[in-house]
């Protein structure tokens, strides 16, 4: 593999399915990714079903475009979706940067940030039972989570990615910001509150990952090969 | 009827199919939609066991013989819920229609509760249908698709004005039984389609109805949950969960279990297998022996028990439907009330911590 394929593979890395999560390569969404020597990128994705939802679709198609085109020797980039309903609409529009709107003219009022965040609030309290369950593991107290700033909270994989997502979502995530917070309106969440927040947060992380599996195992069915950059299964 | 360790368990199936979405029944120009769409459905019959699985020509037309073998025969099923769901757009007779699936029901007597379906954008036509089916066939249940395309529309909502119609035609046919499904589309695109909110609006509106969501809310479980908590007539569909879950992932399964028993309760969970996404057998024999896995991440969801599973598999459906079940089958008095409202755990702030 060339550096060029790598550099894009990497980007496409950054890329994720907004509902579940993930990134799209882990997902083993991109079928194939190849470069040319002239610095042209063409990336196919291909998705579990022929009816996956069509804004989600949108979302990783355009996303793919966005990243691919910003990796430096990369002149043309060409994102096409495969064997999906709205594959045809999906493809021209995002090679047109045609927006969802226009893309999708008549059929939708908005943009898609308003569908990313309502899914990045979700992946905020995925993250919040995925750090927070260890702590009560461990003994901390609900009253000792609620004054928890996220300096205190011992480095984990976990904990980089929920900050990152708050940040993402515009919500305080520096060091000295609370660990529990509302994923709508930022605000600290108090012990009173607690119980069913973390109750939420536990349902939220098992809906996603319950998503996941479902996806990565209809996909398989669909497909008999794995995808550009997708790992071997746990 | 299944048997297992001198238990016996009364099954009612509340979704399941009889379609034809083989090619000759493929509508012309929406060939694509209609292959796509039985191929979604097969990838979902891959998550089932290795030896229940069929070759996909069988899979779009199975016969008479196959269904009452696998539900009845093979598959311990009692009473069995059809669940209609048109796509006329692409199927030339439909996919899974009320009028095939009535063949079935008059051929049947006492196997089969005919449910029928209706779309609010098809006005009053729409209504006289569903009247009639009503009078004809007795339907006590409707199965709603929400995603459905209909004349360059890819969707509608519970709570569409004209859907409110519908609803309140319900109620004065003697309809009881609402089972709401979300698909990918809907009108407009940029939003969620699987949000359920059009359901909680409508199921406190009409509070005389039933509200089973199916598969649980699939791919918003969690959303589901935290709504279901909160209205006391709307219910958990298990079709899905436990098809497209239980074998291939079973720690998922435990935990969606965990959840779904947690914040909806063993009295408003109703088993489907949705055949024939997936055979009733392996089903109904896996969820009599499931419990949870070891390891502390299940140890604060609630037990389940014997007489939850005999809930879950049929009595909460049998109350919903008013279907007699045999003396040996039914629970002791103490040990709870299939499908009762009011048992319903509703979680609040001041539950009992995780």
């Amino acid at each position: 593999m060339s550096e060029n394929d790598n550099a894009v593979l990497a980007a496409l890395a950054t890329v994720r399915d907004p509902e579940l999560d993930e990134p799209i390569t882990r997902l083993g969404f991109v079928a194939s990714c190849t470069v040319s020597a002239a610095g042209n990128a063409q990336v196919r994705l291909r998705l579990p079903t022929y009816f996956c939802a069509p804004n989600f679709a949108f979302l990783m198609v355009a996303d793919a475009y966005e990243a691919v085109s910003a990796v430096p020797g990369i002149r043309h980039t060409e994102i096409v979706l495969d064997e999906h309903f709205a594959s045809d609409a999906i493809n021209t529009g995002v090679a047109a940067q045609a927006g969802f709107i226009r893309t999708f003219d008549g059929e939708a009022v908005a943009e898609l940030d308003g569908l990313r965040a309502d899914f990045l609030r979700k992946a905020v309290m995925a993250g919040t039972d995925l750090v927070c369950r260890p702590l009560l593991a461990a003994g901390a107290t609900l009253a000792d989570l609620a004054a928890m700033t996220l300096s205190e909270v011992p480095p984990s994989p976990e904990l980089d990615r929920l900050r990152r997502r708050r940040a993402e979502l515009g919500l305080s995530a520096g060091d000295g910001d609370p660990l529990l917070v509302d994923p709508t309106t930022g605000a600290a969440v108090g012990t009173d509150a607690l119980p069913l927040h973390l109750r939420r947060a536990r349902a939220t992380r098992v809906g996603i990952e319950a998503n996941a599996g479902i996806c990565s195992g209809v996909l398989r069915v669909r497909y008999d090969t794995k995808g550009e950059g997708q790992e071997e299964e746990k | 009827m299944y048997e297992k360790d001198g238990e016996r368990y009364f099954v009612v199936d509340t979704h399941m199919h009889y379609w034809n979405a083989a090619p000759d029944n493929w509508v012309e120009g929406a060939e694509q939609y209609a292959k796509g769409w039985i191929e979604c459905f097969y990838g979902y019959h891959g998550l089932g066991p290795e030896n229940t699985r069929w070759p996909l020509e069988k899979y779009q037309k199975y016969s008479e013989e196959d269904l009452m073998r696998d539900v009845f025969d093979a598959g311990h099923v009692d009473v069995a819920i059809f669940q209609p769901t048109d796509l006329r757009e692409w199927y030339k007779e439909g996919f899974n229609t009320t009028e095939r699936d009535a063949i079935l029901f008059e051929k049947y007597p006492g196997k089969f509760i005919l449910n029928t379906r209706w779309d609010p954008r098809e006005g009053e036509d729409g209504l006289k249908t569903l009247r009639h089916n009503v009078e004809r066939w007795g339907c006590k249940g409707v199965k709603l698709y929400t995603a459905e395309w209909r004349q360059g529309s890819r969707g509608w909502k519970l709570t569409d004005p004209e859907a409110y119609r519908y609803l309140e035609a319900c109620q004065e046919l003697g309809i009881k039984n609402i089972h709401a499904h979300k698909g990918p589309t809907i009108w407009p695109l940029d939003k969620d389609a699987f949000d359920m909110s059009d359901v909680d609006h409508a199921a406190t509106d009409f509070p005389g109805l039933n509200f089973i969501v199916e598969h649980s809310g699939i791919p918003r479980i969690d959303d589901f949950c935290y709504m279901a908590t909160q209205e006391p007539n709307v219910y958990a569909g298990l079709s899905v969960v436990v098809g497209a879950l239980m074998h291939a992932r079973p720690r998922f399964f435990a935990r969606c279990m965990g959840e779904l028993l947690f914040w909806v309760g063993e009295d408003k969970m109703t088993f489907g297998s949705d055949y024939a996404i997936w055979e009733p057998r392996w089903q109904v024999e896996g969820f009599v022996d499931w419990d949870y896995p070891s390891g502390a991440e299940f140890d604060d969801y609630p037990r389940v028990t014997v007489a939850s599973k005999k809930k879950i598999l049929g009595l909460n459906a049998a109350k919903l439907y008013d279907i007699e079940v045999p003396a040996e089958c039914r629970l002791a008095p103490d040990q709870g009330t299939p499908a009762a409202r009011d048992d319903s755990v509703a979680v609040t702030a001041d539950s009992p911590s995780a």
